[in-house]
């Protein structure tokens, strides 16, 4: 049915980003090109993601393969009750579990992701406020965080210390800032993908958001841009 | 000492950003946020940054990789049948 539906248009490679329906109709006629677009635009993401759950480069890329083989063998029955990606990613995370439990690795990546939500991380160094009992201000700041200019961070050296400020987050902050800020994906589809609670994937956000902008002052207050 | 009910610390106020920014947090604490950050020049500045942030975390270059063994994953998908397919 979607078959005869999407022979009306075919798109060039690349202009599937956001017409989904398209792209995988055009998956389902096995049309090499939307296949090689489709492995271009998320093979890097996929092993980022893979390498987040099992922290072993190789362990990664032997999870990222099951994944595609797994791709093409379900693309047919996929019913698209959630996002292509997201479906993508739910296989990727179930392979990563089982690769966990078969290397005698106990701890899931869901299980985690939890105990790192848990832990207590506050957003900005505590030193930065008033103490509890400090009589009229207790936990407000002691000196003002001041705005940045609106173009501090378009520089390419603000990027880069942007970019490695991401590589250093524990690997749970990591996978979930990636998703929900440098790929744009929904809450829901995060919490879908990795197989984590909308709670913990917002607290993990947080966190490794909290901890890039903490790097960010620092640079622009050593005087860096 | 606690602050009064109706009121967030800058401490809190921090912890609360993402949820807010997210459209999650319960009718009372978006409130207690949105007056807190009306009367608080030190927060209103952390939002700012925190937002910049996350601007700038939206606007990085995505890696892009692709596996030495695409042909052999193409070939292997364009050989998968369709169903009803023989």
């Amino acid at each position: 049915m979607a078959r005869d539906q999407a022979e009306v248009v075919r798109p060039a490679v690349g202009t599937f980003d956001g017409n989904e329906p398209l792209l995988v109709a055009a998956l389902r006629r096995r049309e090499e090109a939307a296949f090689a677009a489709l492995v271009k635009r998320y093979h890097s993401l996929m092993l980022r993601v893979a390498y987040a759950q099992l922290n072993d480069v190789a362990a990664g890329e032997d999870v990222v393969q099951e994944t595609w083989l797994s791709v093409i063998k379900g693309i047919d029955s996929f019913q698209g009750r959630s996002s292509l990606r997201t479906w993508m990613f739910r296989i990727l995370t179930h392979h990563a579990s089982a690769r966990l439990e078969r290397d005698g690795r106990q701890i899931p990546f869901s299980a985690l992701a939890s105990a790192d939500a848990v832990a207590a991380e506050p957003s900005v160094e505590p030193s930065r406020f008033f103490s509890r009992d400090h009589g009229p201000r207790p936990y407000f700041w002691v000196s003002d965080p001041r705005e940045w200019p609106e173009d501090a961070l378009l520089a390419a050296e603000a990027r880069s210390v942007i970019a490695a400020a991401v590589q250093q987050l524990p690997d749970s902050q990591r996978v979930v800032i990636t998703l929900r800020d440098l790929e744009g994906w929904a809450p829901d589809e995060v919490c879908e993908a990795l197989g984590i609670s909308d709670g913990n994937q917002r607290v993990l956000l947080h966190r490794a958001r909290s901890r890039v902008r903490q790097v960010l002052e620092k640079y622009l207050g050593s005087g860096g841009r | 000492m606690t602050p009064p009910p109706l009121q967030i610390t800058c401490k809190e106020f921090a912890e609360l950003v993402t949820a807010h920014e997210d459209g999650v947090l319960p009718e009372r604490d978006r409130i207690r946020f949105e007056c807190h950050s009306e009367r608080c020049p030190g927060c209103r500045a952390y939002l700012q940054q925190f937002r910049l942030t996350i601007g700038a975390l939206r606007s990085l270059p995505r890696e892009a990789a692709e596996p030495d063994n695409l042909d052999e994953l193409a070939r292997t998908f364009m050989d998968s049948k369709p169903p009803g397919q023989s």
